[in-house]
C-alpha cells in the first residue's frame, strides 16, 4: 500500500458517525446541489485527501465558511476548519486580482478613504459596476460599501486619544477594517458608552486586518503575517491589564478561534481575552460592577439577527440581553441562519445568485415584521440586509450609544 | 448568569422538560451540543415495544428500571398529558397508553407504537391492514428508501402495491450530488409550483389504489406542505419515515425548540457544558466551553445529555463516566461485561447511565445532590432497542422531574 500522503491532520474527523446531520444545516447545500455539502466535503474526502491531494476538489471552493455544520454537529467534528484548511493546503487556484483586490481590506481602505467621495460616487455607478462585473467578475447587482473620507484611527488620535488616560480603567479596541475605512461612528460609538460606563479606550499598538478575507481567499501566508502582529499588540496589550474589545463577530471569531485551528497560531495565553463589547459589557452589568441608564425618549422597535460566526461563538446572548435593557426597544429575534454575503463570498459574480437565494427566507422574514432597525454585530451582514431587505442596519453597541443617557450614566459608575 | 432551571441537552427529553417548566412561568436555559437524535424520528414514539397493552409488560419491570421508578399509575396519568402537550404545539399525536398500535417500517416491517403523527401509517391490528392495494411512490435517485423491501412486507400481509417512481427536474437537478440525494434535500425542493407539480405526476401514475404511501420527503421547513401535498392528491397519502436524517424528527426538533423559546427560554446551541460549582449537595453553578468564565447559575439542574452516542456517558478503554459533572454511574466494571457476544442480544452496556434515586435525583461519590435531576437517554436500567423504550423514558422521566421542581 502506498505511503499516507499527510499525517499531520486535525484527527477530529474520526469522530464522524456520518449521520449527514451538518448537510441539512448547510445554507449553500440547500441551494446549490453543485456543492457536495459539509459531510461529503469534510470527514468524507478528507479520508481520500490524506491519502493523496489528487482527491482534492474545486468545489470545496462554495463553502461559504459559516460554521453552521460544527454548531449542528453531535459528534464535535470541526468540518468547516477540515474543509477550510484543505482549500488552504491543496488548491492550486491561485487568487487573481479581484482575490487580492477583496481581501487585503487595508490596502484598499487607505486607498479608498483618501478619494472617498470619488471612490463612493465611482462604486455606485452603473456602467463602473458593470466594468468591474466584466473585467474582475465582481457581480454588478451588488450594492458597494461606501468609504469614510476621515479613518477612525485619525479621528480617535484627533479627538479621542488625549482623555482616554484620565479613566482609571482602560481597555483596547481591535477596531477592524470596517469601522476604520468605511463607518468610524461605530468606533465613535464604542468611546462614548465604554467612557460613560468608567473606561477609557485605547488603540492597539499595532492593528492590521484580522485576515479573515485572506484566509477565505487562500492567501495564508499574508493572513499568518497579519495575525502575528496583531497577535504580538494583543499580548503587550493584556499585559497592561487591558482585555482587547471588538465590535465585529466575525473579527472576534477569526483571531480567537481560526488562529489557532486555521492558521496554527497558538493563541491560549491570551484568547479569553479576546472579546466582543457587548460581552464585556453585559457581564459588567450582570455581576453589578457597571450601571447604565436610558433616555426615557428612546422608542424603537428592533430585530436582532445572528451572524453565522457569532452563532458559532454562541455569544447573541449577550447582544440581545443589553438591547432588552433598554426600556424602550421592542425586541424580535430573527431566526438564526445565514443571509448569504459571508465576507467576500457573495460579492463574486459565481455566488452572487446563490448568495441572494441563501438570504431569501431571512430577507422575509424581516420584511414581514415592520422594525425600525435590524441589530447584528457583523458588517457584511449590514451590508446583505440593508441591500436586500431594504432596512437599516446598526450594531448593537451603535443602539446602546443611541439610546444611553450619557450623564446619567457617568454619575451612576462614578 | 441566573436562571430558575439550567438544562443540559437540547433534544427531546431536554426540550419536554425546558417546555414543561416554561409553561409554568420558570425561565429556562438548554445548552445544547450539536443536535439530537430527534434526527433519526421514525414518526412514532414507543411507550414499550409489545403487542397489546404496554403498561401490563411495564408493571412486570425490575425496580431499577426508569419507569419502576414512575410507577404504573403515574405513567398511565402522565401518559395521557401527553398528546395534548404536542398538540399545543400543532403536532397531531394518535395512540393511546393502554394499547399499542403498529408503525410501519420503510422496510415493511410493523413495529409496535404507543403515538403516532397524524399523517403517517398507523395499523390498529397487525391481522388487519387498512388497505387491500396501494401505490408505493418513490423519487428516482432517493437514496434511502427501498420500495420493494416495502411492497414485499405489505405482499406478506396481503396488500398488493404497485411501486411508482417519480422524476421532476427540480429533482433531476439534485442527483448532481448523488451521495446527498437524501429526504432533507429533496424537502427542501419540494415546495409551490414543484409541489403541485409532484402531485400531478402522483394523481396520474398511481390510479385506483386505496392510499398512496411515501417516504417523508416534504415539509421540512414548513408542516403546510405536508397538508398541501394531501390535499392535492386524490388519494389518501400516507408517509414512512427515512434516516439519516429524518425529516419529522427535523421538523420536531425546531417545532420544540421554537415552542421554547417562544415561552421565554434560552436555547443555546453548539456549547457543551463543562464543569460545575458545588456548595454542600447542591450544584451552583456550571460553566461552558463557548462562555468561559462565565457562571451560569440556577436553582435546579437537570442532565438531558442522552447516551453514548450524544457523549452524556462516554466509555473510556477502562471504565465509563458521566463526562460534566463526574457523576456516579450503573454500569459493570469489568469490560467483558459491557458485552453480550451475541450482538443480537440485549447488550448489557445499553441499560448503562447516570444512578438515581427514586425522583431521579443524581449522585456524586456517594452522595445525592438535592437540585440535579437526570431524564431520558442518560439513565441508566433501560435498553431503549431491545424493549422500545427510549421515548416513553424521555417524555415521561422530563415530564415527572419537571412536576417535582415545580412542587
Amino acid at each position: 500500500m502506498k505511503k499516507q500522503y499527510n499525517t499531520n491532520y486535525d484527527q477530529s474527523f474520526e469522530q464522524c458517525v456520518k449521520c449527514t446531520v451538518c448537510t441539512v444545516y448547510c445554507p449553500v447545500a440547500a441551494v446549490n446541489p453543485d456543492y457536495p455539502g459539509p459531510k461529503q466535503a469534510g470527514p468524507d474526502l478528507e479520508r481520500y485527501r490524506l491519502k493523496n491531494p489528487r482527491f482534492y476538489d474545486d468545489t470545496l471552493d462554495l463553502c461559504l465558511n459559516c460554521k453552521r455544520c460544527e454548531v449542528a454537529c453531535p459528534s464535535n467534528v470541526r468540518i468547516g476548519d477540515i474543509i477550510l484548511s484543505a482549500r488552504l493546503k491543496y488548491s492550486t487556484k491561485r487568487p487573481k486580482l479581484r482575490e487580492y483586490m477583496l481581501a487585503n481590506t487595508d490596502v484598499m481602505g487607505s486607498m479608498a478613504t483618501t478619494f472617498a467621495p470619488l471612490v463612493n460616487t465611482s462604486l455606485s455607478l452603473s456602467p463602473v459596476k458593470k466594468v468591474m462585473d466584466r473585467v474582475l467578475a465582481i457581480d454588478h447587482h451588488r450594492t458597494m460599501p461606501s468609504y469614510s473620507s476621515q479613518k477612525f484611527e485619525t479621528w480617535y488620535k484627533r479627538h479621542a486619544r488625549a482623555e482616554q488616560e484620565s479613566f482609571a480603567r482602560g481597555v483596547s479596541y481591535f477596531h477592524g477594517c470596517y469601522v476604520n475605512y468605511n463607518h468610524p461612528k461605530q468606533g465613535q460609538d464604542l468611546v462614548k458608552v465604554l467612557n460613560a460606563i468608567g473606561y477609557g479606550v485605547h488603540l492597539l499598538q499595532k492593528e492590521k486586518c484580522c485576515g479573515v478575507a485572506l484566509i477565505s481567499n487562500k492567501m495564508k501566508a499574508q493572513a499568518r503575517r497579519q495575525a502575528e502582529v496583531n497577535m504580538t499588540s494583543i499580548r503587550e496589550s493584556v499585559a497592561a491589564g487591558r482585555p482587547v474589545l471588538t465590535t465585529s463577530s466575525t473579527c472576534t471569531f477569526t483571531m480567537r478561534d481560526e488562529y489557532p485551528h486555521v492558521l496554527g497560531i497558538d493563541n491560549s495565553d491570551v484568547r479569553e481575552q479576546i472579546v466582543l463589547a457587548t460581552k464585556f459589557i453585559f457581564e459588567a452589568v450582570d455581576a453589578g460592577r457597571v450601571k447604565l441608564a436610558f433616555r426615557e425618549d428612546y422608542r424603537k422597535r428592533i430585530a436582532y439577527h445572528t451572524p453565522c460566526h457569532m452563532e458559532k461563538l454562541g455569544w447573541s446572548i449577550y447582544s440581545t440581553s443589553l438591547l432588552r435593557m433598554i426600556p424602550g426597544v421592542e425586541f424580535v429575534m430573527l431566526d438564526s441562519q445565514c443571509c448569504g454575503i459571508a465576507g467576500t463570498y457573495g460579492f463574486k459574480r459565481e455566488n452572487y445568485s446563490y448568495s441572494q437565494k441563501i438570504g431569501e427566507p431571512l430577507f422575509r422574514q424581516i420584511k414581514s415584521l415592520g422594525v425600525d432597525l435590524v441589530a447584528t454585530d457583523c458588517e457584511t451582514c449590514k451590508w446583505q440586509i440593508e441591500m436586500s431587505a431594504g432596512v437599516t442596519v446598526e450594531n448593537p453597541i451603535s443602539i446602546l450609544a443611541d439610546a444611553l443617557d450619557v450623564e446619567q450614566t457617568m454619575k451612576l459608575n462614578k | 448568569m441566573k436562571f430558575d432551571t439550567i438544562i443540559i441537552g437540547g433534544g427531546l427529553s431536554g426540550l419536554v422538560t425546558g417546555i414543561s417548566l416554561a409553561e409554568a412561568g420558570q425561565k429556562c436555559l438548554i445548552i445544547s451540543a450539536g443536535q439530537s437524535a430527534l434526527h433519526f424520528f421514525s414518526g412514532s414514539f414507543e411507550l414499550y415495544g409489545c403487542d397489546g397493552a404496554p403498561l401490563e409488560s411495564i408493571a412486570a419491570l425490575d425496580a431499577t428500571h426508569p419507569y419502576s421508578k414512575l410507577g404504573v399509575e403515574q405513567i398511565g396519568r402522565l401518559a395521557e398529558q401527553v398528546p395534548q402537550f404536542f398538540e399545543r404545539m400543532n403536532i397531531t399525536l394518535r395512540g393511546s397508553a393502554l394499547r399499542n398500535h403498529y408503525r410501519l417500517t420503510p422496510l415493511g416491517v410493523l413495529k409496535p407504537a404507543w403515538l403516532t403523527m397524524d399523517e403517517y401509517v398507523r395499523v390498529e391490528s397487525a391481522d388487519q391492514m387498512p388497505w387491500s392495494r396501494v401505490a408505493i411512490c418513490d423519487i428516482a435517485g432517493f437514496l434511502d428508501f427501498q420500495p420493494d423491501f416495502l411492497a414485499s412486507g405489505l405482499a406478506g400481509r396481503g396488500v398488493e402495491s404497485k411501486v411508482v417512481t417519480i422524476s421532476l427536474p427540480e429533482l433531476e437537478r439534485l442527483r448532481n450530488n448523488p451521495t446527498e440525494m437524501r429526504a432533507t434535500n429533496i424537502a427542501k425542493v419540494l415546495s409551490d409550483d414543484v409541489l403541485v407539480r409532484l402531485a400531478q405526476k402522483i394523481n396520474d401514475a398511481c390510479g385506483d389504489v386505496d392510499a398512496v404511501l411515501m417516504p417523508t420527503v416534504v415539509g421540512l421547513l414548513e408542516g403546510s406542505a405536508v397538508e398541501q401535498l394531501r390535499r392535492m392528491v386524490d388519494r389518501p397519502v400516507q408517509f414512512v419515515a427515512t434516516m439519516p436524517p429524518s425529516v419529522p424528527g427535523i421538523r420536531t426538533q425546531i417545532t420544540l425548540r421554537k415552542r421554547f423559546q417562544e415561552l421565554g427560554g434560552v436555547y443555546m446551541l453548539g456549547d457543551t457544558a463543562k464543569s460545575g460549582t458545588f456548595d454542600g449537595d447542591r450544584l451552583t453553578s456550571i460553566r461552558t466551553a463557548n462562555h468561559g468564565a462565565v457562571e451560569f447559575e440556577a436553582d435546579n439542574f437537570v442532565l438531558a445529555s442522552g447516551s453514548f452516542f450524544s457523549h452524556g456517558i462516554v466509555a473510556s478503554p477502562e471504565h465509563i463516566y458521566e463526562p460534566t459533572l463526574g457523576l456516579d454511574v450503573d454500569a459493570a466494571g469489568e469490560r467483558s461485561e459491557w458485552y453480550e457476544r451475541n450482538l443480537f442480544k440485549a447488550q448489557p452496556y445499553m441499560t448503562f447511565g447516570v444512578s438515581t434515586d427514586s425522583d431521579f435525583r443524581v449522585r456524586k461519590e456517594g452522595q445525592t445532590l438535592s437540585n440535579v435531576y437526570a431524564v431520558g437517554a442518560v439513565l441508566s436500567g433501560c435498553n431503549p432497542i431491545k424493549e422500545g423504550c427510549g421515548a416513553g423514558v424521555a417524555i415521561l422521566t422530563s415530564m415527572h422531574v419537571a412536576h417535582t421542581i415545580l412542587k
